[in-house]
């Protein structure tokens, strides 16, 4: 596992608002048929917010935002009691544009400007007049991303509490010098790591703590976690070892490896089941992304597992994870976007049958085993999941 | 048929391989050496694309602070000789014919379509209808050069060696191969037509044969950088417009501070420190990463996760903090709930100088794209290289920083590294291509 940018650091607060705020007058995708989105300017400065059109047909609607004043902006639409927050824009510095893309329903709105990030904003009415495409539809939505939301924050509690109990059980074998019994564990115990993985991974502390490969250690600093005790159960020969002999850990090595691993596991579990640890429907989104980003630059490759090439179960793992993102937010985005959900479907079919496929026993043929044209199916398919997965957010928070 | 060859008058196999043959040759620049024959020429009209020339001699090497060309060969090889007199030979020979070829002239005596019958001709010609198209040709100094890993020294050198050529760290991340890293010499071919760029590494491949074999060579287009404030800054294959802040050739005492290694370097503990490594002097240190993008996933990601990685917009290349994009980045800029707009592990904070203490670099990088992997990915990314004038504290410390902390880091692969000590250049005016001639790195030596 590399270090990266943690989920909560992504997430984005324009997206947060249609869970929380947009019952009725939810946007639905944007399907603006043979006809071309249309595009506002809207000019924010420290006195005016000035819009270069106060209609625009239903469909794709675009504001580019430039801010010229020189306070940090932020662009709002609002429905027409001015409260309701249907789409916006923030932190748009000095001198620079940004799109705003919303799939626009006819109605009567409000256009805000708010230099400065504080007060009511300039506004001024806004009206998008019935141009007969479909827009997409009203009603549920929120309260489905809401379950969404509630679904996975549960499916991540399971799983960090069945990654602790299944840790104890890999840390007691370990400690016990029962070699065989926990090699047999190390795969199966990851597996509900690696399916929350980008959640584990929102957390900075914990995951290079718990998941740093031995190249992406920092000299001077100490490496720990689940690959180092991978390293010392399936010890590399010297030639693998890049010419220099493995030295396998002490027992005391073992024990202070393997107590930190639990400690930190338990530490995981314990801020996932905290009062306020929420998942947002874009966050879940770009976790179902993130996933197949792992499975195409780590698994599908065999750089995650060097040692124990355990990678198809994490492989499988992450895609359990995407899937489960996925299927929460189905309804979503079939009603949005119908031919994207299917897609989903299919591809998601797809990358499964290859994987069963290599199941072996209770889990899956080494990686090493695997032939290049197998591997290369595998990429291909998985690069056929990630690229229609990658519109998901987009698509449900739109 | 050798021997009818050999009895034409004037033309020998001896003459066309031998000093006698280089000299000629350089006899067309009787008054000055070959570069000041021509160089003068192009600062007088403005010269553009491919009729551009620049000077092989002067105080620096060229191909540094020369506006970037739009593409690159680079190359590195490693000695295959042990005899010190061989590399002499060697440098005085590449030395020739660089002042040659970065002319616009072929390498050797005849044209590519001429001399003996029976003899392969002096250059291989595929730059024959071609012009110099900016061509500049720069010659780095590997630290296997001075001293092996195990300590060997073949030539004479391991006391040279200046400090500040110490092997690069291991970087988090790292996944550099043996076939892409290092060398005993580089030579970094530059110009504004692939072609000439690639022409030129032949030939100074083939000089090599017997001495030095190639290592291994990348193929670089599309510059990533501006060297000069008249060049539009260009994007990288993430999309994005790289090296805004680059160090500039119109700043030159910015280049004196930053990119030049200064005669009391030594003393100074910088650049050098313990040894005689005065031959230093106007030098500067290269730095050549491999830096594979996996652009596949980077597409799958939104364009918010994109600039947020970056700092700056995607289109105009403004910092996130406002501006356009030679505006100064403002680090303390926040935006909503206090989040700095500029994101704490975004590549322009962490790669900017006030984040390494002031610490600035003169980029020359160029996009490359070696064909796929066999998954289905394109092998493209960065091929990133950088002048400094001590690499201890001005890439070592910056890279260890982005390598832990960047958010980029999750779309990079570091695949080959080098480090080279680039020598001052052959003094304008002198003699090159007899025997005792001028040649790159002469200090060294001497």
């Amino acid at each position: 596992m590399r270090a990266r940018r943690s989920l909560t650091a992504l997430a984005a607060t324009a997206l947060l608002i249609p869970l929380a705020a947009c019952t009725q007058n939810d946007v639905g995708a944007a399907a603006s048929g043979g006809n071309g989105p249309t595009t506002l300017t809207v000019d924010s400065s420290a006195d005016a917010c000035a819009v270069s059109a106060t209609t625009a047909p239903s469909g794709t609607v675009v504001f580019s935002v430039t801010n010229s004043g020189s306070e940090v902006t932020e662009f709002y639409l609002l429905a027409a009691d001015g409260l309701r927050i249907v789409a916006e824009v923030e932190n748009v510095g000095p001198g620079i544009t940004r799109d705003l893309v919303l799939a626009a329903q006819p109605g009567t709105y409000q256009t805000a400007c708010k230099p400065g990030m504080t007060g009511t904003g300039q506004r001024a009415e806004f009206t998008v007049t019935d141009s007969g495409i479909e827009v997409g539809p009203t009603g549920e939505v929120a309260e489905q991303l809401a379950t969404a939301s509630t679904n996975y924050v549960a499916y991540v509690q399971d799983q960090t509490e069945q990654l602790l109990v299944a840790t104890e059980a890999f840390a007691a074998a370990f400690l016990a010098g029962d070699d065989d019994a926990a090699r047999a564990a190390y795969a199966s115990t990851r597996v509900h790591w690696e399916r929350i993985e980008p959640v584990a991974e929102s957390f900075g502390d914990l995951d290079p703590r718990m998941d740093l490969r031995e190249a992406d250690v920092e000299p001077g600093t100490e490496w720990t976690g689940w690959h180092l005790l991978e390293k010392d159960l399936w010890a590399p020969t010297t030639e693998a070892n890049g010419g220099v002999a493995y030295v396998p850990l002490t027992a005391e090595q073992r024990t202070q490896f393997t107590d930190q691993l639990v400690a930190d596991t338990l530490d995981l579990d314990g801020r996932v089941h905290a009062d306020d640890f929420t998942l947002t429907a874009d966050q879940i989104g770009n976790g179902a992304k993130s996933l197949l980003d792992e499975v195409a630059t780590g698994k599908v490759t065999g750089e995650e597992e060097i040692w124990s090439h355990t990678d198809l179960w994490d492989f499988q793992a992450n895609v359990d994870g995407a899937r489960v993102a996925f299927e929460g937010l189905r309804d979503v985005v079939a009603a949005k976007d119908a031919e994207l959900a299917t897609t989903l479907d299919e591809r998601f079919a797809d990358v499964q049958l290859l994987l069963d496929a290599h199941r072996a026993g209770d889990g899956f043929a080494m990686y090493t085993d695997l032939t290049s044209d197998e591997v290369r199916a595998l990429a291909n398919a998985v690069d056929a999941l990630g690229e229609p997965l990658s519109r998901l957010t987009s698509a449900v928070v739109l | 048929m050798v021997e009818q060859d050999d009895a034409r008058p004037g033309v020998s196999r001896r003459a066309i391989l031998g000093w006698a043959g280089a000299a000629a040759a350089v006899g067309i620049a009787g008054a000055g050496g070959v570069a000041a024959g021509r160089a003068s020429s192009p600062a007088t009209g403005a010269p553009t694309g491919a009729s551009r020339v620049y000077p092989f001699t002067g105080a620096h090497q060229a191909g540094i602070v020369t506006p970037a060309q739009d593409r690159l060969h680079f190359a590195t090889w490693d000695l295959t000789t042990t005899s010190r007199d061989d590399v002499i030979d060697l440098l005085r020979r590449w030395t020739t014919a660089a002042a040659r070829l970065t002319q616009g002239l072929p390498a050797g005596e005849f044209d590519p379509g001429a001399g003996p019958y029976d003899s392969p001709p002096d250059d291989t010609g595929e730059a024959a209808d071609l012009a110099a198209s900016g061509l500049t040709l720069t010659f780095g100094f590997g630290g296997s050069l001075f001293s092996t890993a195990d300590g060997t020294d073949r030539f004479g050198l391991a006391a040279r060696r200046p400090a500040a050529l110490a092997d690069l760290p291991h970087f988090p991340g790292d996944q550099l191969e043996a076939a892409r890293t290092g060398g005993d010499l580089a030579v970094q071919a530059c110009a504004d037509d692939p072609q000439v760029a690639v022409h030129a590494i032949r030939n100074l491949s083939r000089l090599a044969f017997g001495t030095a074999a190639i290592r291994w060579s990348q193929l670089g287009y599309g510059r990533t950088s501006s060297t000069s404030t008249a060049q539009r800054t260009p994007r990288n294959l993430f999309g994005f417009k790289d090296g805004t802040a680059n160090l500039m050739a119109e700043e030159p005492e910015q280049a004196e501070e930053h990119l030049w290694v200064a005669a009391d370097d030594d003393a100074a503990g910088g650049a050098s420190g313990g040894g005689d490594t005065a031959w230093m002097t106007g030098g500067s240190y290269l730095v050549a990463r491999r830096i594979r993008m996996t652009v596949e996933t980077w597409d799958r990601s939104s364009l918010r996760e994109q600039e947020q990685i970056v700092g700056r917009t995607k289109g105009e290349g403004a910092p996130l903090s406002g501006g356009t994009e030679h505006t100064d980045p403002d680090f303390a800029a926040g935006g909503r709930g206090g989040e700095p707009l500029i994101p704490i592990d975004s590549h322009v904070r962490l790669a900017h100088p006030s984040s390494n203490g002031g610490a600035r670099m003169l980029r020359r990088g160029y996009n490359y794209t070696d064909g796929s992997d066999g998954l289905g990915r394109l092998d493209a990314g960065l091929f990133f290289l950088a002048y400094v004038r001590d690499p201890r504290t001005q890439y070592t410390p910056m890279q260890t920083a982005l390598a832990r902390d960047d958010a980029m880091s999750e779309y990079l692969r570091h695949t080959g590294s080098g480090l080279w000590a680039v020598p001052p250049g052959v003094p304008e005016g002198a003699t090159m291509g007899t025997p005792d001639g001028a040649f790159v790195g002469q200090g060294l030596f001497t």
